[in-house]
């Protein structure tokens, strides 16, 4: 009896160190795909057009991924590869990373710290401009709700299904609303984003880019 | 195999009688207003201004259109216009002390409490004071909005001469500038919507529930929070609204839904999914019921919730009564 409760005691130790010893390595693995690239050679590292700080290159539209939940980011890899989300860039890159590899590294970005946005984010307040109104009240008129609604209190993004937008590249953002828009992105839950994207105008698509490249200044880091 | 089938036959029994007999909104004395939004109007005698290329409005101007905010005046009634709406959209931060869980006005009075179909303030605000059979007395509008704190907030409701209610009845006020008092306007409340010929069903609802709304709600109606902020609204629990807010009637959850949800695709559901997934969200637990009499459900289903709509207050569901509540 003693002689199986030490068997027990010594298994479950076992495997508490195991599973230490796994943790403390996602990070580190997860930090040299990003900065090295995959096992397979066209798994580029990201940190080549995703900025050494996770955060994008503003005016080339590379996003932002640092502080992205690692949920969404494992999701966006997962459609590259099965063509939800058309992308030349990425397609190749994420069929060249495996499962494993796309977690370890979505996890070491998930963690990754960004700088905190130094502009007023509070939902409510004035509607200066047009974008911001839309950001802040949308336009019921023709059922767009407004940007905070969804993307949470100053865009800072709610739960693994809703990103920040805080931070983001402003030529990103309007790559984005154009590709759900012509249908070229539709891996959103329930064609939440594209409806909207398809009642935006192009005008109000330039004025919302320019209004989240003027925010956080992150990006330009 | 049983189980479904069991809820099925309870629903499809109970349902009908109830809906007999009590299918309309407690209302104030005014019939229930069949809503024009969810008929989009066919002429467009004010809409010829829409420029080319613009994406079309889709108002229709029997709609009543609140005032624009550029439009306030720099000066104290502005100023507390503002504070009014701070409070009425971000009522967690600004108002806290009267509220209970975590919900703002905003949630159920969608854009601002300026949208048609989602209970407008500036639809409201011309309807008061109204006797109301939820107390049995004429309320003013203020005492209209305190009941709103009480139940939907799950709060306590600030005094008539507080600043926050001066506030809020100031910014309904605003909303209603040029609104005729005591009209029953079109879009004022949320539609009515017929109920599904075999009563609602529990087991359908629960599916619509997992594709439509899970996402941004969370699998067990508990909302969803940014930065210690819930952004979604918790739709049952404890930080939900009570068993004796209007959202609690299966009816009016169903109009709110239809009219308004998924958030940006109103319409989108049908009227009979509207009902089950209403009837899905109102079949699960929630705060108690703050005139509860006696501390007995029973009791207080009989008094307050037998001719209010159709709801599951004291009522068994898979077994479980309902109406416990969760304070």
């Amino acid at each position: 009896m003693s002689l199986a409760t030490r068997f027990g005691l010594k298994t479950s130790i076992g495997a508490c160190v195991f599973m230490l010893a796994t943790a403390a390595n996602a990070e580190p693995q997860g930090q040299k795909i990003y900065t090295q690239g995959g096992e397979s050679p066209a798994a580029m590292a990201c940190a080549t057009c995703h900025g050494a700080n996770g955060m994008g290159t503003d005016s080339a539209g590379f996003p932002r991924l640092a502080g992205l939940p690692q949920g969404y980011l494992v999701k966006q890899l997962e459609d590259f590869r099965s063509g939800k989300r058309a992308n030349a860039v990425m397609q190749p890159i994420a069929v060249a990373l495996n499962d494993t590899e796309g977690k370890a590294v979505a996890s070491y970005l998930g963690a990754m710290a960004i700088a905190a946005p130094s502009v007023d984010l509070d939902p409510a307040g004035s509607n200066g401009s047009a974008a911001e109104k839309l950001v802040k009240q949308g336009d019921w008129s023709r059922n767009i709700p407004s940007c905070v609604a969804c993307h949470g209190v100053g865009n800072r993004g709610v739960g693994e299904s809703f990103p920040p937008l805080v931070g983001q590249s402003g030529a990103y953002i309007a790559a984005q609303l154009n590709a759900w828009r012509s249908g070229t992105r539709k891996n959103d839950p329930n064609d939440l984003m594209s409806h909207i994207a398809r009642s935006l105008s192009d005008t109000e698509i330039q004025d919302l880019s320019a209004y989240f490249a003027s925010l956080g200044g992150e990006a330009k880091q | 195999m049983n189980f479904p089938a069991q809820i099925l036959l309870t629903v499809a029994i109970a349902v009908p009688l109830l809906v007999a007999k009590t299918f309309y909104e407690e209302r104030d004395m005014a019939p229930m207003a069949k809503d024009s939004v969810a008929h989009p109007s066919v002429g467009n005698a004010h809409n010829d201004s829409v420029v080319a290329g613009e994406p079309a409005r889709q108002s229709s101007p029997s709609v009543f259109t609140p005032p624009q905010e550029a439009e306030l005046p720099d000066n104290a009634f502005g100023v507390l216009v503002r504070e009014g709406r701070d409070i009425f959209i971000n009522t967690q931060k600004n108002a806290p002390e009267f509220v209970g869980n975590g919900l703002n006005c905003s949630n159920c009075h969608l854009d601002q409490g300026r949208k048609a179909g989602s209970a407008p303030l500036w639809g409201a605000y011309g309807m008061y004071p109204a006797y109301r059979k939820k107390n049995d007395k004429v309320n003013t509008f203020t005492e209209r909005m305190q009941g709103c704190f009480e139940f939907s907030m799950n709060g306590k409701a600030p005094s008539s001469d507080s600043h926050v209610m001066k506030a809020l009845g100031t910014y309904a006020y605003w909303l209603a500038t040029k609104a005729p008092v005591g009209e029953d306007l079109p879009g004022r409340l949320y539609p009515v919507i017929p109920a599904p010929e075999k009563g609602f069903d529990l087991v359908k609802g629960k599916q619509i529930y997992a594709g439509q709304c899970s996402i941004c709600h969370g699998g067990e109606g508990q909302g969803q929070k940014s930065a210690g902020v819930f952004v979604f609204p918790p739709l049952w629990g404890k930080d939900s609204y009570n068993w004796g807010a209007g959202m609690h009637r299966i009816n009016t959850a169903a109009g709110f839904i239809k009219q308004n949800m998924p958030l940006g695709k109103g319409g989108s559901l049908t009227d009979d999914e509207a009902w089950h997934v209403a009837a899905y969200i109102n079949s699960h637990e929630r705060p108690q019921d703050p005139r509860l009499v006696d501390g007995s459900v029973e009791k207080t289903r009989k008094k307050y919730h037998e001719g209010d709509g159709v709801n599951l207050y004291g009522e068994s569901v898979n077994g479980v009564m309902l109406g416990q509540g969760l304070n």
